[in-house]
């Protein structure tokens, strides 16, 4: 199986996911290997879900936990 | 799911039953503690559609509410944190329909899963810019920006899956699409936020600016 780099960046998301068949993750590899821009691509991609799955990126507002918990329990208390 | 993976959600889908049925039963401050887990991803998911921490706020907190108010519907085959999370999509869904209305604005279609060729940003390389990078502001708002570029169904499968790590049958229930529908959106998603921000990443390190600590130790040159 020889693929380009458009069919390539169709599968980049399934490929980190691991959600690829085996046959078409080799052929995946065999283009990485020899395709920098391809790889850089991925690369890329990876560093940026890596990036923004870090609990610094999206903080929640100051107090937020303790306002939410305020009024969940003037809920709880009126019944 | 790694097998760790299932001992953890199984725990929590357990922990979840336990607290529920005690709910339910009178002991209605342990409410707290049911969603204490979760809370994160309750505003997460309302920021996702709204883009404003006040709304996103005030609709996490109304939809804890609801899901106090309607404890006694949750199906246990669901989720749930999923099904907190989907009562919070509602909750920020309603509130932007009725800000539009209010706005005289006509109601947008949703964006459309389109099916045009997409290109990623042409970069001829990549440096890993490290999690301590995030220490700095100016790439958490260049992260947060980026993310709040993209179209709605694009941000709001991102924001679960990628920001959040609900797994795609979770991201799936709890956005009402096929898991199909997750994936391909999940693709663009992603595609689209490499586009933006691969070269933004690049050109500012390349300008030994932002990211300019971060110079490759062979002193190579850059992009």
């Amino acid at each position: 199986m020889v693929l380009d780099c458009q069919h390539v960046w169709d599968q980049i998301s399934n490929y980190i996911e691991g959600e690829v068949p085996e046959e078409l993750r080799a052929a995946i590899d065999e283009h990485l290997a020899h395709c920098r821009h391809c790889a850089a691509v991925l690369d890329s991609t990876r560093n940026i879900l890596y990036l923004i799955a870090d609990d610094r990126t999206f903080e929640l507002p100051a107090g937020y936990s303790a306002r939410l918990h305020a009024r969940l329990q003037q809920e709880i208390a009126a019944g | 799911m790694t097998a760790e993976a299932q001992v953890v959600a199984d725990g929590a889908a357990s922990r979840d039953a336990g607290l529920i049925a005690r709910v339910l039963t009178g002991e209605r401050e342990l409410f707290h503690e049911l969603i204490r887990p979760y809370e994160k991803s309750v505003y997460l998911a309302a920021y996702a559609i709204l883009q404003n921490q006040q709304d996103a706020e005030d609709a996490a907190q109304e939809a804890v509410l609801k899901a106090l108010k309607n404890l006694g519907n949750f199906r246990a085959e669901s989720k749930f944190s999923t099904w907190l999370i989907s009562i919070a999509i509602n909750e920020a869904r309603a509130r932007l329909r009725h800000a539009r209305v209010l706005k005289f604005e006509l109601v947008d279609q949703p964006a459309k899963d389109d099916d045009d060729t997409f290109v990623p940003a042409l970069i001829r390389d990549w440096r890993e810019v490290p999690s301590q990078a995030l220490e700095r502001k100016e790439l958490r708002e260049l992260l947060q920006s980026a993310i709040a570029g993209l179209p709605e169904i694009y941000r709001e499968v991102l924001l679960l899956r990628d920001v959040e790590e609900m797994n795609i049958a979770d991201t799936s229930a709890a956005l009402g699409v096929s898991e199909g529908v997750v994936k391909t959106r999940l693709l663009r998603a992603r595609l689209m936020l490499q586009k933006v921000l691969a070269p933004q990443l690049g050109s500012k390190r390349s300008k030994g600016g932002l990211f300019g600590l971060f110079r490759s130790k062979a002193g190579g040159s850059w992009f």
